[in-house]
């Protein structure tokens, strides 16, 4: 049996910061709903490349694979008031956990806020999860998180320092809110075991980011200092950096940040003769000579490949890796290793790769074992076997369009 | 120090991680877990990394270690002396999760992996993070975070696509690492809550940061398009392949916008054109564009190039903050480039209590920090206590839980134990 066998999700939800969480639930066995509808269906359906074969489809959208196998697909307008929002509200009495990710105010407009589905479901547990809060002077204010990182503080401290912040590709924080929002849950999960109690949960993906950039708002606070981007150096390493390799585009890393690192690389690098050069004698000189030292090293890896590079130092037990690209993941020995793709025929798409969690328990299997829904796709089998509408009742709401 | 509340208070945690997991047992002490931080006798060498408390580089005062460590009471134990170890085992039978990020190996070699920890705890959930995963070609490499920034692939997709790749500069993969191996740990602790039966969470640092880059890769899955580093420009959004600008010169330094397509997008460019008319500075063929018919999937370079030029000119003149305040009155999406500084001036999250003052009483002093990481109705979820001194609960846990005499302990930290 899997962990999350027999808990119930529903989403209302799309884009990455609802279903993504909503994802990592169903791999661990949850069943999980996801809510659309054919007038708004998700936005990473509807307008976010890839599509198969670069043509547009509301069922052939890789991102939208990415983040909901597994999941059952129903559709429900919610702007058929107040047919929909009885609908709805069956649906969460259903369930044992709402993840929901509108902006904040729309779950009330919709009357299905916190306090009106405790009503019917006293032991809820509710996910709301959005750009700023759901309290406080800016929380209408909606956003893409690939803009929030900026807010967050994160792009300011991407590049060099001479030069633009540089882009962090996708939603960058909204995965960040994602592990917080599992974690949320999973504990109320685990609190409304003990106690009976649900409760809602109010995550801020900007603030969830703000938790990884803990030590450099301290030092501003006590210090003054202004953390800012600095290509890739390292106040406690040199070398330490990207480096040119044999190929096109091909990219490796070295890090060394102790002496003993640095006399292991000289080493490997077969002691050259300018590593005996006092200006690259301690960490400090290396510091104070990092554009130099960086033009020997990538003078040295430019002869060999990444992964000769990367073999060769950790054989040495020096910190070394391949700048793998998006090509390469799926062939990185490491990550087929481990599985972490699972690849699964999807009727549009073809075969796609989805990805398995990041962490594997060791007695308890992770999925994913099915391909993303198609929109509505589990009209018939939810509504009527799972939530028990009658036939009768099933065919009267999709005739109203409440289910569309 | 007032009695933990919180939806994880009734468990125990034992922290053996380095920076690599940090903020594992920080993110479940958050939810009012009992986490006890294991150190080396002298203490943690993650004490050594800086920012410092005004800059005094001291093993008491790492601000590195404050922001990951607090919500954690901390111990010395030497696990490489057997009197260590026995200690070791003492606390592992009273505790419900332990996390460790030690290389693979290394506790199997002192009798401590997870078989052996397992048989004197069955329910123990045993947390493991390391960069690659406890097996595997790569699973006894080192590597730092630039090293899992770039087999991740991450790397490949940050920087000018004329110069070299590029991480963070201030280190994420931990982060990553540690808040994705927080929700492995709790699916496990649910599993052991149903069945009693504890395991070991396997987590690599490699695969966490697979998400921070969301689906770059399903280009090359779905239609062999490989999406590399692109500077400060957007792509992937048209499918004629044009890129879109991202940041922008302003006053007093960037702005992060973006000419989307979307419902929202049509809004914000319209939103943005009566902003700059407002100013006088909008053309006349900006303000005469049919916004609801702008199709951003087929946009073409010439018609973003067109665009993005007077947008630049008005910009250029426009501060981080008018910025802000703008793009909140006006609904538009966007937003500056804040630094640490900004972060603190923003009115949202004064209003929504998000910093929280914690007492240092040995610097004779408190400090703000980010709270808590949620909102819950039921339950806090906050700093409850500032990271430890080196063995700053010794007598607390040996004394007062593992029921030891005081000179015991002393005895213990002359043979090196603690």
């Amino acid at each position: 049996m899997r962990p999350l066998e027999g808990i119930k999700v529903v989403e209302f939800a799309a884009y990455a910061a609802g279903p993504v969480v909503g994802k990592h639930l169903v791999d661990h066995g949850a069943t999980v709903v996801h809510i659309e509808s054919k007038v708004r269906p998700d936005g990473f359906r509807a307008h976010y490349p890839p599509y198969k074969d670069n043509i547009h489809g509301l069922n052939r959208s890789g991102l939208f694979a990415l983040c909901n196998n597994d999941k059952l697909d129903i559709t429900l307008n919610l702007k058929k008031a107040p047919k929909a929002t009885d609908l709805a509200k069956r649906i969460v009495a259903w369930s044992d956990v709402v993840i929901e990710n509108f902006s904040p105010g729309t779950m009330k407009r919709l009357g299905l806020d916190y306090e009106a589905l405790r009503k019917i479901k006293p032991d809820l547990i509710m996910l709301s999860s959005s750009n700023l809060g759901q309290s406080g002077p800016h929380a209408h204010h909606a956003g893409f998180g690939s803009q929030l990182s900026s807010l967050a503080g994160f792009t300011h401290l991407t590049g060099y320092p001479d030069g633009p912040p540089q882009i962090l590709y996708g939603p960058y924080i909204d995965y960040i809110a994602v592990a917080y929002g599992a974690v949320a849950i999973l504990a109320a999960l685990d609190y409304r075991e003990r106690t009976g109690k649900g409760t809602h949960i109010d995550t801020a993906q900007y603030e969830t980011g703000l938790q990884f950039m803990a030590p450099i708002l301290l030092d501003y606070k006590i210090n003054g200092k202004v953390a800012s981007r600095n290509g890739n150096r390292d106040p406690a390493a040199a070398p330490h950096g990207a480096y040119p390799c044999k190929g096109d585009d091909s990219w490796c890393v070295i890090s060394a940040s102790s002496e003993s690192d640095w006399e292991s690389l000289c080493r490997a690098m077969g002691n050259p003769a300018w590593t005996k050069e006092s200006r690259f004698a301690t960490l400090q000189s290396r510091k104070e000579h990092e554009d130099e030292l960086d033009q020997k090293i990538g003078a040295w890896t430019t002869g060999f490949t990444a992964r000769e590079i990367t073999e060769k130092l950790q054989a040495s037990g020096i910190r070394a890796g391949i700048v793998n690209t998006m090509r390469d993941i799926y062939s990185d020995p490491q990550l087929k290793h481990r599985k972490q793709w699972v690849e699964l025929e999807h009727p549009e798409i073809g075969k796609m790769h989805y990805q398995r969690p990041p962490f594997f328990l060791t007695r308890t299997p992770s999925g994913p074992e099915r391909r993303d829904p198609l929109l509505g796709e589990h009209n018939g089998y939810f509504y009527q076997e799972l939530l028990g509408l009658s036939e009768k009742e099933y065919q009267e709401l999709v005739a109203e369009g409440v289910i569309d | 120090m007032k009695p933990r509340a919180g939806f994880l208070s009734p468990y125990r945690i034992l922290d053996l991680t380095d920076e690599l997991g940090f903020l594992c047992g920080k993110v479940l002490g958050d939810l009012g877990a009992d986490v006890i931080k294991i150190e080396k006798p002298g203490g943690d060498p993650a004490r050594k990394i800086g920012p410092f408390f005004r800059n005094q580089s001291d093993p008491e005062k790492s601000l590195y270690w404050f922001g990951f460590n607090n919500n954690k009471r901390g111990i010395t134990l030497n696990l490489e002396s057997a009197r260590g170890r026995e200690l070791f085992a003492r606390l592992v039978a009273r505790a419900d999760f332990l996390i460790e990020s030690f290389i693979p190996g290394y506790l199997d070699r002192l009798d401590l992996g997870y078989a052996a920890l397992s048989r004197i705890n069955p329910r123990l959930v045993h947390t493991s993070i390391t960069p690659f995963g406890q097996s595997g070609p790569y699973s006894r490499f080192r590597a730092s975070d630039i090293e899992i920034m770039a087999m991740s692939g991450c790397m490949s997709l940050t920087g000018d696509p004329e110069r070299a790749p590029l991480r963070i500069t201030f280190p994420q993969s931990y982060q990553w690492t540690a808040s994705y191996a927080s929700v492995g740990t709790l699916v496990a602790h649910l599993h052991r809550q149903r069945t009693g039966e504890g395991q070991q969470v396997d987590v690599s640092a490699q695969a966490c940061m697979l998400w921070a880059f969301s689906h770059a890769h399903t280009f090359w899955d779905l239609n062999r398009h490989l999406e590399k580093r692109a500077g400060s420009f957007m792509t992937g959004r048209s499918i004629t392949g044009a890129k879109m600008r991202v940041f922008w010169p302003c006053k007093d330094g960037y702005l992060n916008f973006i000419i989307y397509g979307g419902e929202a997008g049509r809004k914000t460019n319209q939103a943005l054109v009566e902003w700059m008319d407002s100013k006088g500075m909008a053309p006349e063929f900006l303000k005469k564009k049919e916004w609801k018919s702008f199709n951003i999937a087929a946009v073409t370079q010439e018609e973003i190039d067109r665009m993005e030029e007077p947008i630049s000119r008005f910009f250029q003149d426009v501060a981080k903050k008018e910025f802000f305040e703008e793009v909140i009155k006006r609904e538009m999406l966007g937003y500056p480039v804040a630094s640490v500084e900004e972060i603190f001036q923003d009115p949202q999250l004064e209003f929504r209590k998000f910093w929280q003052s914690i007492d240092h009483p040995e610097l004779g002093t408190s400090i703000l920090y980010p709270g808590g990481f949620a909102k819950f109705s039921e339950g806090p979820c906050k700093i409850w206590r500032r990271a430890p001194l080196i063995g700053e609960h010794n007598e607390e846990v040996y004394c007062g839980e593992l029921g030891m005499k005081g000179e015991e302990v002393e005895k213990l930290k002359q043979e090196g134990a603690i």
